[in-house]
């Protein structure tokens, strides 16, 4: 295939150069080049030296959340699509890649599907995996016996999820949280929904989330700029124009406070208490990371972590986060714990979080929080792969193109003032969901 | 529709099917410790890791988890840094740490800004020698692994099959005991226990220090030097052989636990690099499991799980970097409909053709074509570089063995796994475990509506 470069029409767009003192850190953000091509794709470019790899990352707007009422069918779409395409079966798919040493993997979670392709940037190599990839993502089959087959294997995998107390902690979270909202179910499916697809519904599906117009494509390795141009187009080639999918609802917020529990016949008693926490591109993104990194995301050296595990020995791990989505996304205070203990882990996490929303962080604690995140940004970039999710990240949920630029300079900006205000404005312990799972939960 | 594409027009730039091997440099100090330095300057960071010489497989009688109880003690204060300081000061300095045990070793690490290595080398040189083992804080942290045991393996019903499956493997070699160690005797654990052991292993001659990253391996050593150099080295037990003896004739368990789906392990008494009588052995084992379990196009899965539709998952695995021989071991969970024993036949009849039929070429030719590539991608994780490097070094092989692999698995002859399955995919050496599933509820919540403003649940 040839492919006339000079039908898109690239738009580098060249991070303003700023004239901030950066720390090391930040002065080696790369720079992410981006154009669109004429049918409406959107490509994000980082090149990169020293290893012949290439990694390229499509994400589409193909998640859980567009399941609609058919629960399980982004995922189910997802895992079929290298079990024959064009005229190619499971097995020759496989064997193209695997002869040239290419690893293409394909996943749903709720806001987005993706399909990832790590090659060697040999030419031929590449090309037969380009190829391959290209056929994998525009011309699934769907046939019959592949789909009896995967959809057997999804509803073990979901039966699976029953023995894991942690697992059904985290469903039965998520399902009274979001309630009729397409964030509640699990991105699975149900035993009943799936048992209920079709391979016609996964063709629907597929033509209408797949399209040029409702994803992003990141490449990210050693090749040249025109080398990627050729790269997108011809992945994107055979995929409709189509339109991206109409935006989610924002889920509504429960009144009162509940908790549910589920006897389970486990030695620990799995926790999860929250509520809708924040969504990405959110004005208080920065004081609601900072200041749970203070409260519970920084592992052992967090307040929860600090008061449950290092204080108590109470459990091996307690955290709370944020899990920015597309639309609002959930906090989660979480932790484990011998049954006998539950009530007492769980008042300790809870007091923890209402003493950090009264009383916010100290001075000491932030700095310590903003030297962590802003010192360890290398660390967020400091592989192919890495800086490849990074960027589809950006890329997928709109953020600006220069968010790995300004990120240190916002979280340096972050005041303790910043923090209680936006803790206070989330944050309500009356309001928490606490699901209990395990021989603890009454 | 087909895509009609051939080849894509490339710019010309040198295209090398491998990346340069990465240059390591080793050094070693005065007191035994020894150095490993591999530089990567695609990004200004730098992984350290820690690698001591004991794990699960030196323990012995009542002590099983005491490597692992003293992991977790050594962020418990030194003479200099109280508990916990060690984790602030990394966290302050932007870094990410944490340590892991294995059979074979103890390691601890640290990834940071490449301007900080300074700040590791120092506080792990302290704690090398320096820990001061607290009681009040040992018997909270007892309780922190306790709970990780119940976590991760007590409530885990295929990490319980596991740990069965090893015990009745193993008949005396070490590798019969759980890594995080028997309930009663993590619970029986003592501070005095964990004092022993740290005074016995700790030390700078029992210990690599390996670095990867943005750094110039000169200017690591004399760094290393002046934090590590002035620790006094031990005398070193000797390490009993504690071998296994031959195993005579198929073991069989049955693990009944609380679970939703059975589940198969078998498990052949095999060689690891280190034990192998001829290297190539081990090799040759290697690419047996890439035969059976190397991705998409393997046997299991294009075979059993897509061909005859028998498993739903079915997995290979071989362990080449182990101190002790170990296991090749198969794994697979049966399709609704199917049982444990027909799986296990499928398993047995895979074995049987790697011992009476000789690979085809072109499948031989794919499982290398992924271990080259694998080596390429493999690069671009820094920590991984380190983990293998620590790894050959700490189980007692050179490590340019690591260097070695790729050329080594690209030299296996199809006779050459016939040859090793032969010898060691034998009945008399397999232990085959099932996990016979008890009913669980079904797992339907009892909604429990509870005013629990200050989170009050009995």
């Amino acid at each position: 295939m040839f492919v006339d470069a000079s039908k898109t029409t690239p738009r580098s767009i060249r991070l303003a150069l700023c004239l901030l003192l950066f720390s090391a850190a930040a002065a080696a953000v790369p720079e992410i080049q981006h154009w669109t091509t004429p049918r409406g794709g959107r490509v994000y470019f980082v090149p990169t030296e020293g290893l012949p790899l290439v990694d390229i990352r499509l994400v589409f707007d193909a998640g859980s959340a567009r399941d609609g009422e058919k629960f399980g069918l982004a995922n189910l779409t997802s895992g079929m699509l290298d079990t024959g395409a064009g005229d190619w079966d499971a097995d020759a798919i496989a064997r193209r890649l695997e002869n040239v040493g290419a690893l293409l993997g394909t996943g749903a979670g709720r806001d987005s599907a993706y399909l990832t392709l790590r090659s060697l940037t040999h030419p031929d190599k590449l090309a037969t995996a380009l190829e391959t990839a290209g056929m994998v993502l525009a011309h699934p089959r769907f046939d019959a016996k592949d789909f009896n087959r995967e959809q057997n294997r999804a509803l073990l995998a979901i039966k699976q999820l029953g023995e894991d107390p942690g697992e059904i902690a985290e469903i039965a979270f998520m399902k009274s949280l979001y309630a009729d909202h397409p964030y509640a179910h699990p991105t699975e499916g149900l035993q009943e929904t799936v048992e209920k697809l079709t391979r016609e519904d996964l063709v629907d599906f597929h033509k209408r989330a797949y399209t040029v117009r409702n994803g992003i494509i990141v490449i990210v390795g050693q090749v040249q700029r025109a080398d990627a141009e050729r790269m997108a187009e011809r992945l994107l080639a055979d995929l409709p124009d189509g339109e991206a999918l109409p935006a989610l609802p924002e889920p509504a917020p429960r009144a009162g406070t509940e908790t549910v529990g589920t006897k389970f016949p486990s030695e620990q008693t799995h926790v999860y208490a929250g509520l809708l926490g924040m969504k990405i591109n959110d004005p208080d993104y920065f004081p609601l990371y900072v200041g749970n990194h203070i409260l519970g995301g920084s592992g052992l050296v967090s307040r929860i972590m600090e008061e449950v595990r290092e204080k108590r020995g109470y459990a091996y791990n307690a955290y709370s986060y944020f899990v920015p989505m597309r639309v609002t996304g959930p906090f989660e205070i979480g932790l484990q714990t011998k049954n006998a203990q539950t009530g007492e882990a769980l008042r300790v996490a809870i007091e923890t979080v209402q003493d950090f929303i009264d009383r916010g962080p100290t001075d000491k604690e932030l700095d310590a929080a903003k030297n962590n995140i802003m010192g360890g940004f290398v660390l967020r970039l400091d592989s192919n792969q890495k800086l490849t999710a990074e960027v589809a990240s950006i890329a997928f949920f709109d953020r600006p193109l220069d968010y790995l630029n300004t990120f240190t300079r916002k979280v340096q900006a972050v005041t303790r003032e910043d923090v209680m205000r936006a803790f206070k404005a989330r944050v309500d312990t009356g309001k928490l969901l606490t699901i209990l799972v395990g021989g603890g939960a009454t | 529709m087909l895509l009609r594409g051939l080849r894509l027009l490339l710019l010309a730039a040198p295209w090398p099917t491998l990346a340069a091997e990465p240059q390591v440099r080793e050094f070693r100090l005065d007191n035994g410790l020894k150095l490993l330095v591999q530089e990567d300057h695609r990004a200004p960071a730098v992984v350290s890791q820690v690698w001591y010489k004991v794990g699960a497989g030196n323990e012995h009688g009542g002590l099983t988890g005491l490597s692992h109880m003293l992991e977790h003690m050594m962020f418990k204060g030194t003479r200099k840094h109280p508990p916990g300081e060690f984790s602030r000061i990394i966290a302050a300095n932007g870094g990410r740490e944490n340590a892991f045990t294995g059979q074979d070793y103890t390691a601890y690490f640290q990834t940071l800004e490449k301007s900080r290595l300074p700040v590791s080398f120092e506080l792990e040189a302290d704690r090398m020698r320096n820990l001061k083992l607290i009681e009040a804080e040992f018997v909270k942290e007892h309780q922190v692994v306790l709970e990780e045991r119940r976590l991760r393996t007590d409530d885990q019903p295929r990490a319980r099959m596991q740990e069965h499956f090893e015990a009745v493997a193993f008949t005396d070699s070490p590798y019969r005991n759980p890594v995080v160690g028997w309930p009663d005797d993590v619970a029986g654990l003592t501070l005095d226990d964990l004092k022993q052991w740290y005074t016995r292993w700790y030390a700078p001659n029992n210990a690599t220090l390996v670095v990867v990253g943005d750094v110039d391996p000169a200017e690591v050593f004399k760094l290393a030097k002046k934090f590590f150099g002035p620790l006094k080295p031990s005398v070193l037990p000797p390490i009993k052989p504690q071998g296994e003896v031959e195993q005579l004739g198929l073991r069989r368990l049955t693990v009944k636990v609380p679970a939703k789906l059975p589940n198969l392990l078998m498990g052949y008494k095999t060689p690891s690099l280190k034990t192998a009588p001829n290297e190539t052995e081990a090799y040759a084992l290697e690419v047996a499991a890439g035969i059976l379990d190397g991705g998409n196009s393997a046997r299991f899965s294009s075979r059993l799980v897509r061909g005859q539709q028998i498993a739903a998952t079915a997995g290979a695995g071989y362990d080449l970097y182990t101190r002790r021989s170990n296991l090749f071991t198969l794994e697979g969970t049966p399709v609704q409909g199917k049982s444990l024993p027909e799986l296990e036949s499928a398993l047995l009849e895979e074995i049987r053709r790697l011992r009476d039929e000789p690979v085809p070429v072109e499948e031989l030719q794919r499982v290398k074509a992924q271990v080259l590539a694998s080596h390429v991608y493999q690069l671009d994780s820094m920590f991984y570089q380190a983990m293998q490097l620590g790894t050959a070094e700490t189980v007692g092989l050179d490590w340019k063995k690591i260097q070695e692999y790729v050329e080594q698995v690209n030299a296996v002859t199809a006779e050459q796994v016939r040859a090793a399955a032969r010898k060691y995919l034998v009945d008399d050496h397999l232990t085959i475990a099932y996990l016979e599933p008890l009913p669980l509820p079904e797992g339907a919540p009892a909604p429990a509506e509870i005013a629990n403003g200050g989170g009050h649940v009995r």
